[in-house]
């Protein structure tokens, strides 16, 4: 079995690479070949300039890596934790250092408690903090926001921000396309180990448009309004009979809420709901694969 | 070799305050061998053929080794617990060496073991137990202990690091509290059935128990017996280089490459 393969991916300098992928796409496999915790089968990769595989010192020293399956130690408190890190990266004082981390991730209360007793957001603070005490030139995020209440989300994106001003490249893998439309300047969707499509955000969004969706309360009326959302985007309807729903994806800019529920009306179908929303990545997934199916067929 | 001694202490302070903070195994680890001196020490004691004093003289020595050899237990439950809890590869992706981190587990292991030795010896003190040989010798003895707790730690980390669980290290380490049952640290070898006896002191347990007894003078080396026994000091030697040259180098790589 290879979770990963074919996975080609160019980050410039001082950038955020956003890695999109549902479940089991092979995100948390790539970041782990990366940061030198799996040794590839084949093919290769530089860090920072460095060869991952010939260079994995160098590569060690370039890099701060955060994901959920690396993490601090939750016998230490927040202190113990940021100074050990700071000591081992030769970072001259190392309780000043851990100090100004704890400020700056709002853990100076805590600081002295066991990482152990930190509530998840606490503790994904704290790992992040971990990878900071000296400045990556390259950091990986994996899904750091995974499970995170929205202040601390919003600490973990203002951090991130701040780094790539100071220059530092960011690789950061998320299953939310809101947070790769707020931090990346690049965005790769995943799946099955390969990039499947790469862009910007704006690219992405422009690429896959909107999502129309209705709501009728005549089931009989559901197939006349999937002929006009039909119509109108071109894209294959999808049904969800127990909401009474229809929905398609449409990269028409110019297809509003006013002018969706007009045609509706003209067509005769009276309506429940009806929404235009960005679609979640499933919805996108679903939409590029097939476009990358049709084109190879 | 000054960067491995600088990473090394920096991690050997990073276990001594993990169970400073989380005391529930130093203290179950330190206090096993303190009520096992006084349950065996009475209650076998009485049933023996030896008078009970000399038996707990003979037994301090033989407890001493059995908690060394917890280094096993205690080497894998810590391991497999950084593996499971991910801190092994928070560890593995900084740009230190590849043996720091359980040189440091290691290391801190011995220190906390010698200071729990102070306690359970002014308890065998308390029960009759006495240093009747020189002072160097019993320096030399409380050496040897260490070395044999360094070496069965490394025993450990590697079974750590293998089995990736701490359940599974709960498990297997139960059984290392079976080894000192097979050797003479409990009782004397010479009453065993012959391939038992050969078995028994051919456990690395029972040359270190035999060079603690002859070096604290609390007993004979025993007439007859296999060689490491026979030769305790220079079979300690032995088997704790033997174990330390197979288990070091198979912990670090085990720690460099991870999970394959």
């Amino acid at each position: 079995m290879r979770a990963v393969r074919g996975l080609d991916l160019a980050v410039a300098r001082g950038t955020v690479c956003g890695v999109l992928g549902p479940n089991g796409a092979g995100k948390t496999t790539a970041v782990r070949l990366l940061t030198t915790l799996l040794r590839p089968d084949a093919g290769s990769a530089r860090i920072a300039g460095h060869d991952l595989v010939r260079e994995p010192a160098a590569v060690r020293r370039s890099i701060g890596v955060t994901g959920q399956y690396a993490s601090v130690d939750g016998d230490l408190t927040g202190r113990e934790n940021l100074r050990l890190f700071a000591r081992l990266h030769r970072v001259r004082g190392p309780a000043d250092r851990a100090g100004e981390l704890l400020d700056r991730f709002g853990l100076a209360e805590a600081a002295d408690r066991p990482a152990s007793t930190y509530s998840g957001g606490m503790r994904r603070r704290l790992d992040l903090a971990a990878s900071l005490v000296r400045r990556p030139e390259v950091l990986f995020l994996d899904e750091p926001t995974t499970g995170l209440d929205p202040a601390s989300r919003t600490l973990v994106w203002d951090a991130v921000r701040e780094l790539t001003t100071h220059g530092t490249t960011v690789l950061l893998t998320t299953q939310y396309l809101e947070e790769a439309d707020q931090l990346a300047d690049d965005i790769a969707l995943v799946d099955r180990g390969r990039v499947a499509h790469t862009g910007s955000p704006a690219q992405f969004k422009a690429l896959i448009g909107a999502y129309v969706e209705v709501v009728v309360a005549d089931p009989d009326v559901l197939v006349k309004a999937a002929g006009v959302l039909d119509q109108l985007t071109g894209a294959e309807p999808t049904f969800d009979h127990e909401r009474g729903a229809v929905g398609a994806v449409t990269r028409d800019a110019t297809l509003t809420l006013p002018r969706l529920v007009r045609e509706l009306d003209a067509a005769g179908v009276p309506l429940l709901d009806a929404s235009l929303r960005p679609p979640t990545l499933d919805e996108v997934f679903l939409q590029l694969t097939a476009d990358f199916e049709e084109r190879v067929a | 070799m000054s960067v491995l001694a600088y990473e090394g202490t920096a991690l050997l302070g990073r276990q001594l305050r993990r169970m400073r903070n989380n005391p529930g195994l130093l203290i179950l680890t330190q206090t096993m061998p303190i009520s096992m001196l006084l349950f065996f020490g009475y209650v076998f004691g009485s049933a023996l053929a030896m008078p009970g004093g000399e038996y707990r003289s003979f037994l301090v020595p033989g407890l001493l080794v059995a908690t060394a050899a917890n280094g096993i237990m205690t080497g894998m439950f810590q391991a497999a617990q950084d593996v499971h809890r991910g801190v092994t590869d928070r560890f593995r992706t900084l740009p230190i060496s590849r043996a720091a981190v359980p040189l440091g587990q290691a290391l801190a292991d011995v220190v906390v073991t010698a200071v729990g030795t102070v306690p359970f010896l002014l308890v065998g003190y308390a029960v009759g137990w006495r240093i009747e040989g020189g002072a160097l010798e019993a320096v030399g003895a409380v050496g040897l202990l260490m070395l044999f707790r360094f070496a069965t730690t490394w025993v450990g980390i590697f079974l750590g690091l293998l089995t990736r669980s701490e359940e599974a290290a709960g498990q297997l380490g139960g059984a290392t509290f079976m080894l000192p049952l097979l050797s003479n640290a409990y009782i004397p070898t010479d009453g065993l059935p012959g391939w038992l006896r050969t078995v028994a002191e051919w456990n690395p347990i029972s040359a270190v128990t035999t060079a603690l007894r002859d070096l604290f003078g609390n007993a004979p080396v025993p007439e007859g017996a296999a060689w490491p026994v026979a030769h305790p000091v220079a079979g300690s030697l032995v088997w704790c280089a033997v174990l330390i040259a197979v288990f070091l180098p198979l912990a670090v790589r085990r720690y460099a490459h991870g999970k394959r």
